[in-house]
């Protein structure tokens, strides 16, 4: 006998729920484990990877530095043009030193930051732990008595949480210097009340939600990259396809965990 | 005769799908048994419990007298560093020295000082005739070569167990028969009891004490391997004789699916 419509609808909106809720199963499994052996068990006396920590600091933030400042040089000038645009037309102009340090600080070298890092690392990581996965390194990590989590994320996180908001605040200061680079050419503004705009602009408060933005990503993507990497099953091929997943999952997060975060600083600071 | 391992009434499944069928047999201690079966009959599916990198349905798994099924991660934990394990595709992390690889165990699970490690790689590579092959990295080194250097890996703590999942698979004969011999010669000079799952029957007729076969899941012979020489059981005389399977479909039947018709 055919199963009918509603049975058919049923199943499947029943099987789609059940995937879900083992997915949600699975990440807070994860998000559990890696915060347990990254913070809990070192006070217990079982210390973290030194040297893998140091390893994916140079992989995830050193690295990064070439292509994190090109960009953030190229955001700050573009910003300072078209805050120009803007302000040439009401005599404002000075203010092009406000709106590239605030907009930079609080936005843009964070979210930028971390788009560039998801790309280049996030993506490395679910690559790395899927390819270990499919050639059964994992299974021979568990079989030693090795905790992969321990083992292969709970570095990788640390040397997130450390770069991503250190490569943010090297952003923050690219990005200024491109936007002060064009003002005091193609604005002809004096560089020295350029440098005082921005001081009087900036507060500490602007640089300190920006790098809280920046470690919240840097979590988000070393979680993300993780899961996708431990959920290969197959061979190669899977391993691509989760890789891509992993971007696309940790750019989307990223933006709404800006978009949250953005709302709390906005009502409540 | 001493068992090591005893297996009661396992039932596993992936998902809804029953793979071993409430399985019982045992592992003589200090002995070579090969577990046997065609393509997937359950034998890495049987391995990954016995090492407990899978928890099954039910039914026990006894090693040393001890239930691993029950256990916590915790308790296997100390038990997992008596056991050591050869993995399919030899699985040394590619990141690493063949030396790493090989210490790994060590400094994960001991507080040995730099230098002993050392030298413990040293007489590990030794054993498994890679001398000097210390700082190779394994993508620099040929299949059998990687499974001498995961057999090295899996002796690092000097365990009770040693498990090989297809030790010769995917090696030439030659290759293949240098590897059977390594067994052998572990096996002479250490006390330590091999679970080696194979289909290569060569291999079996070299290593094995003791055999068990799997079929579609569940055990159709356990014994000696003078035993299963002298079965009479005709899924064994197939597997012994290489006999391929009656075929399901004629001749004819294939053309007709070739050319579509119901
Ligand atoms: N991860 C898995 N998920 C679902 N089914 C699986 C999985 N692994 C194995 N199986 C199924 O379980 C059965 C036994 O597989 P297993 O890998 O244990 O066989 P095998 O005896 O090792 O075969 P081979 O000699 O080809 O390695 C097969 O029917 C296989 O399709
Ligand atoms: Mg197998």
């Amino acid at each position: 006998m055919k199963p009918s419509t509603a049975e058919t609808v049923f199943g499947f909106i029943g099987r789609k729920t059940n995937r879900i809720l083992k997915d949600i199963n699975d990440v807070s499994r994860l998000i559990n484990n890696t915060f347990y052996w990254s913070f809990i068990s070192p006070l217990k006396g079982r210390a973290i990877r030194l040297r893998a920590t140091i390893t994916e600091m140079v992989k995830v933030g050193y690295n990064a530095i070439p292509i994190v400042s090109v960009i953030a040089l190229f955001i700050g000038i573009i910003l300072a043009l078209q805050a120009a645009y803007q302000l040439k037309r009401v005599g404002a102009i000075i203010y092009v030193a406000n709106l590239v340090g605030v907009s930079l600080t609080r936005e843009l070298a964070p979210i930028l930051t971390a788009i560039i890092v998801a790309g280049r690392s996030g993506s490395a990581f679910a690559a790395e732990i899927g390819s270990m996965k499919s050639a059964e390194e994992v299974d021979a990590l568990v079989s030693m008595g090795i905790n992969p989590i321990r083992f292969l994320v709970v570095p990788k996180l640390i040397a997130m949480m450390i770069m991503l908001p250190a490569l943010t605040l090297f952003a923050d200061f690219i990005g200024i210097l491109g936007g002060f680079l064009l003002s005091i050419t193609e604005l002809e503004i004096h560089p020295y009340s350029y440098f005082q705009q921005t001081i009087r602009a900036l507060g500490i408060k602007d640089i300190i939600t920006g790098l809280i933005k920046a470690l919240a990503f840097g979590v988000v993507i070393t979680i993300v990259g993780a899961y996708q990497g431990f959920k290969v099953t197959g061979g190669a091929e899977e391993v691509g396809r989760r890789t891509t997943a992993s971007v696309v999952t940790s750019i989307f997060l990223v933006i709404v965990i800006d978009l949250f975060f953005t709302t709390l600083f906005y009502f409540f600071a | 005769m001493e068992n090591a391992i005893e297996v009661k009434n396992l039932v596993t499944h992936y998902g809804d799908v029953q793979v071993l069928k409430k399985i019982s047999f045992a592992m003589p201690r200090g002995k070579t048994t090969v577990i046997l079966g065609g393509s997937g009959s359950g034998k890495s599916t049987l391995l990954k419990h016995l090492i407990g990198l899978l928890k099954p349905t039910s039914g026990k798994i006894e090693i040393n007298g001890r239930d691993i099924a029950g256990m916590s991660e915790q308790e296997f934990n100390e038990v997992r560093k008596r056991i050591g394990v050869l993995f399919q595709g030899a699985a040394l992390l590619n990141s690493m020295t063949l030396a790493d690889n090989v210490s790994l165990p060590m400094r994960e699970h001991t507080k040995l000082e730099e230098s002993t490690m050392q030298i413990m790689v040293r007489m590990k590579l030794e054993l498994v005739g890679l001398s000097g092959f210390e700082n190779y990295y394994p993508s620099q080194l040929s299949g059998g070569m990687k499974k001498r250097a995961g057999i090295a890996r899996a002796m690092a703590m000097d365990p009770e167990f040693l498990f090989f999942d297809e030790p010769s698979a995917g090696l030439d004969p030659i290759t293949a028969a240098g590897i059977d011999e390594l067994i052998l010669k572990l096996r002479q000079a250490f006390k330590m009891t091999f679970i080696v799952v194979t289909h290569e029957l060569p291999s079996v007729f070299t290593i094995a004490d003791h055999v068990i076969m799997l079929d579609f899941g569940e055990v159709i012979f356990s014994g000696t391997i003078d035993e299963l020489k002298a079965s009479d059981n005709d899924r064994i005389r197939m597997f012994l004789e290489r006999k391929a399977e009656k075929e399901v479909y004629s001749p004819e039947d294939y053309f007709r699916i070739i050319a579509g018709e119901e």
